[in-house]
């Protein structure tokens, strides 16, 4: 039984669909990543997925119903409001909501846990600055960390490496390989096709044709090789991804 | 000084200054979260829903008006953040709608079936709180006071998920947690804050006791804990003050109260320049 799988889903807005005939399964553990150009409408089924927006047509099963709880999420864009006065450390603990459940204040664990993950994340010392007034890649490293905190058994990743400078950012691949490694699912879009091929278990490539499978069919397959050749400015030198 | 001890002799000030302290409290604690939300005027919107309701019930002389007031203001509170939510009809919009039919159609009904002589007098009573703080009654104080400690209770033990929720509303939706629930908790709260508030400043000046202790705040500080509570202090300073000298200076307490915040968010706000330039 797969963990999450999907059945010619439609995704798009007020029945316009922008993502068509999308099928993938994947197990426990796995880790996918999306990939396609902007627009191709991975974002929009990073929502769907999250049930943040209903599926046009076709159907997504969690097969271990009841088994995905502790979902972690990091979004594209996040409006938050100007002046919204909200520290760093407010933030990253407020992914422990889930796991509070109806219990009123966090516990000494998760506490540590969240000073755990702003160490992990390299914004210890920003953990009383306002959010607003940090720069763009500080911002989203405050809501990686908020991401870590929430995923138990998911990390849905949209875009998780874009403004990030090049440690951060390989630091953050490893971060993610070792979660994975733990067990935790991992579900990225990236426009990183590097990345994707070195770390992902499977890809899924959407736009004018669907591909899914896992990496080593990827490179074989015609929009696997298309997509690398335009990435890659044509010298479609795989092998020194790998 | 000894004017004030004198005053302060009478019970129907000591009520007034509790009852005060403890609306003010309150009505200040949901000040973020409602600005953020860009639902500074859902007090407003609400205020004349239950402006409405009052008149209904002043027609149908039911003798305590709180009892009417407060299901229909938190009906209300539920529907405009339902609509709030919904594409079609944009959140203000429907606030907008719904408060200036409610207003008309309490005026309407109060001009068209009230026995009293004086219409106008009532009418402003309920629009700007005039006297009747200081008319109050021991069984409404108590019911005052007891509201606002629910309230309170409600506030801290749900302010983590208030946060989160005001914070970023789909991260909470997609990590699974019941977003809509404490939505509807939220709309909740601040009917109940409205109703208390009617009491003390008047359906017209309610939305200033909700957003001008958060805004003060909002120049001065820059984490949600730290706002939420100069809020509070920032409210209950406002509210004392404006009682005091509305009793010493014989002024209206609705307004007076209102006059102390907008005085007191200028001061913030040029610390906070000045704060900002160093
Ligand atoms: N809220 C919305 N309402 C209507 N259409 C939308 C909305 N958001 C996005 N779209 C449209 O849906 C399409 C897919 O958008 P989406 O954000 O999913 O793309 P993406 O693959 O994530 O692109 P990128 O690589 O730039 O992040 C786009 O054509 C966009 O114009
Ligand atoms: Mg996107």
């Amino acid at each position: 039984m797969s963990f999450i799988e999907a059945n010619n889903l439609s995704v798009g807005y007020e029945g316009e669909a922008v993502a068509e005939n999308i099928c993938f399964a994947i197990g426990r553990g796995d880790y996918l990543c999306i990939v396609g150009e902007n627009g191709s409408g991975k974002t929009t089924l990073m929502k769907t997925l999250l049930r943040l927006q209903k599926p046009l047509s076709g159907e997504i099963r969690y097969g271990e119903e009841g088994q995905i709880k502790e979902i972690g999420y990091l979004p594209q864009q996040t409006v938050v409001q100007k002046d919204f006065p909200a520290s760093v450390k407010e933030i990253v603990i407020s992914g422990f909501q889930k796991k509070c459940g109806l219990r009123p204040f966090y516990n000494k664990e998760e506490k540590h846990l969240a000073e755990v993950n702003m160490e992990r994340m390299g914004i210890s010392e920003l953990q009383n600055r306002c959010y607003r007034d940090l720069s763009g890649g500080q911002q989203q490293r405050v809501l990686l960390a908020r991401a870590l905190c929430a995923a138990g058994d998911i990390l849905l990743l949209d875009e998780p490496v874009s403004g990030l400078d090049p440690k951060v950012t390989a630091d953050m691949y490893d971060l993610i390989e070792g979660l994975n490694k733990e067990g935790i699912t991992i579900i990225m879009v990236s426009h990183d096709i590097g990345a994707a091929i070195r770390y992902a278990s499977h890809i899924l490539h959407i736009g004018e044709t669907v591909f899914f499978g896992t990496k080593e069919e990827y490179l074989e397959s015609p929009e696997g090789k298309y997509f690398l050749e335009k990435m890659t400015h044509g010298d479609g030198d795989v092998v020194s991804f790998l | 000084m000894a004017q004030l001890i004198y005053y302060l002799q009478f019970p129907f000030v000591r009520y007034a200054i509790i009852v005060g302290v403890a609306v003010a409290l309150c009505s200040s604690l949901l000040g973020v979260t409602l600005v953020l939300k860009r639902f500074s005027f859902i007090g407003d919107g609400l205020s004349h829903v239950a402006f409405g309701a009052i008149a209904i019930a002043s027609v149908l002389n039911i003798s305590n008006n709180m009892l009417l007031v407060l299901p229909i203001t938190i009906i209300s509170a539920i529907l405009l953040l339902r609509t709030g939510q919904n594409t079609k009809i944009k959140g203000d919009a429907a606030i907008a709608m719904i408060s200036v039919g409610a207003l008309a159609f309490g005026y309407l009904i109060m001009n068209i079936f009230s026995a009293s002589s004086n219409l106008s007098g009532d009418v402003c009573t309920t629009l700007f709180g005039s006297t009747s703080i200081l008319t109050l009654k021991p069984l409404d104080v108590w019911l005052s006071v007891g509201l606002s400690v629910v309230v309170i209770a409600l506030f801290i033990l749900f302010y983590n998920k208030i946060f989160a929720v005001t914070f970023d509303e789909n991260f909470m939706k997609a990590t699974g947690s019941r977003a809509q629930a404490y939505n509807l908790l939220i709309a909740v709260i601040i009917a109940v804050i409205i109703v208390l508030a009617m009491n003390l400043v008047g359906s017209l000046l309610i939305s200033a006791l909700v957003i001008f202790p958060a805004l003060s705040a909002m120049r001065l500080f820059r984490s949600f804990k730290s706002v939420t509570i100069f809020s509070a202090v920032f409210s209950v300073v406002c509210a004392l003050l404006g009682i005091v000298i509305s009793i010493l200076a014989g002024t209206p307490v609705g307004s007076t109260i209102v006059a102390a915040d907008v005085v007191a968010f200028g001061i913030c706000s040029l610390i906070g320049l000045i704060l900002k330039r160093q």
